[in-house]
């Protein structure tokens, strides 16, 4: 038997505001076994008198980055985990980690695309991972993503993504704010459906590859919407979270 | 090797009283409870109408069997009131479903002596296995209700497999048919790193907890 995927202490190295909801953590991991884009962790906390708590966060960060992983957490007001994370946590502190965990939501370079990638919220951390490791691996992939976030003050990366896209590699971002938009918005200003699908994923064709993250509805939308557009049900993958906080 | 490290500052969000106990005690090592449903899938969700839909059972059987979805509503159901396990770390306690026993389908096929292992088979290509032990005697069953409705497609309607007593990726949505084999046979997420048999109650999540 092998061994089993080993609890290991991680150092948090910095953090750092993503949005006025939403935190980066760098965890400084020695003993890291190296992961694929896309996949995940288990963080668990644990008290003095031995009770404990975990949950899994996606990776934020790019495989390239030897013995770091960055993970990107949105506070959950009733939550236990993410407003010890975002109140307490500071550089310096330690915590415990197991993984890289998840092994089909994943997209190496090698797989090659073109690569359609669909975020909603704090759905876009594992795509990230991705377009940080497109990028880093010097890949030149067509990819595009499409990112839905409520306003423009709660767009996730926003400074990177738009700094990635000016690159000239192939990357292309689309946004759409669906309950705020600034003056001037030039973009999608509604939830994604299928006529905005079609838009995005039009130049890139029907051997598209597809990754969709976000809330059940956004995902439910979407993947269906992908099978009509003739996207084959295997280059559709999917990973959803909810409002799991309580 | 970090079983006594300590998390500086946390302490926790624990409710007092009897109350909280019995629900603590109901809840496996390193899960959360939760009050809302949530959806996990790979991919997309799929559609089969009623009227293709069929349910069979083969392998290593005498006689093979195959209901019609009328065929399958006419097969002795019951309620089944049970707690829910998520690898992702969700549990939910008392979920209402209606289905009819995997004992009940088993009944009718004759099971060849050497059948050890089931691999349930679904629309999508979905697959999952279980030992025959980890099925009979009613701790499994192949749900077509929950909470009084129909079972929604994107809870794996118009049928899925229920095993309580596994985390839930074992419970498999879109089910069409369950094999019988006499060897074991990994399904997905089984073949993509996580625990063969996935015992919540020994944290059995990933290949080799």
């Amino acid at each position: 038997m092998a061994r089993p995927i080993e609890w290991q202490l991680a150092t948090v190295a910095a953090v750092h505001d993503e949005t006025p909801s939403v935190r980066s953590f760098t965890l400084d991991l020695p003993g890291w076994a190296g992961h694929r884009a896309g996949q995940h962790l288990d963080l668990r906390l644990t008290a003095e008198d031995g009770y404990s708590v975990e949950r899994s966060y996606s990776i934020a960060s790019e495989p390239e980055r030897a013995g770091v992983v960055e993970i990107t957490v949105e506070r959950i007001p009733s939550g236990e985990v993410s407003p010890f994370l975002h109140e307490v946590v500071i550089p310096g502190d330690r915590l415990e980690v197991r993984g890289p965990i998840g092994g089909y939501f994943v997209w190496d370079a090698p797989l090659g695309g073109p690569l359609l990638l669909i975020a909603g919220g704090s759905g876009v951390v594992p795509l990230m991972s991705m377009l940080r490791h497109r990028a880093r691996a010097g890949a030149r992939v067509p990819t595009r993503l499409l990112f839905s976030s409520r306003g423009p003050d709660e767009i996730i990366y926003r400074v990177e993504l738009d700094r990635l896209a000016a690159a000239g590699d192939g990357f292309a971002v689309a946004h759409t704010l669906t309950r705020q938009q600034p003056p001037g918005w030039t973009g999608y200003a509604r939830r994604v459906d299928e006529a905005m699908l079609a838009e995005v994923l039009e130049p890139l064709g029907p051997t598209t590859r597809t990754y969709t993250c976000g809330p059940t509805a956004l995902v439910e939308t979407v993947a269906n919407a992908l099978v009509r557009l003739g996207i084959p049900p295997d280059r559709i993958r999917t990973e959803r979270f909810g409002p799991t906080g309580t | 090797m970090t079983e006594r490290f300590v998390t500086r500052g946390f302490v926790g969000r624990r409710g007092g009283g009897t109350d909280a106990a019995d629900l603590r005690r109901r809840t496996p090592p390193g899960q959360y409870l939760t009050t809302d449903f949530p959806v996990l899938s790979a991919g997309p969700t799929p559609r089969t109408s009623l009227d293709r839909w069929t349910f069979s059972i083969d392998g290593l059987v005498r006689e093979p069997a195959r209901w019609t979805w009328a065929e399958f509503m006419a097969l002795p159901a019951r309620e089944w009131t049970v707690d829910i396990s998520c690898v992702t770390k969700w549990t939910k306690l008392d979920m209402r479903w209606r289905g009819v026993s995997v004992d009940t389908l088993l009944e009718g096929v004759d099971l060849d002596p050497a059948a050890a292992f089931v691999v349930a088979s679904c629309d999508g290509g979905y697959t999952t296995n279980l030992p025959i032990a980890d099925v009979l005697g009613n701790q499994a069953f192949v749900a077509y209700e929950y909470d009084g409705q129909p079972l929604a497609p994107e809870h794996g309607g118009p049928a899925r497999l229920v095993v309580p007593a596994r985390y839930f990726w074992k419970s498999a949505k879109w089910v069409r048919g369950l094999r019988l084999q006499a060897r074991d046979e990994p399904g997905f997420w089984e073949s993509l790193g996580y625990h063969n048999r996935g015992d919540q109650w020994l944290e059995e999540r990933y290949s080799d907890d």
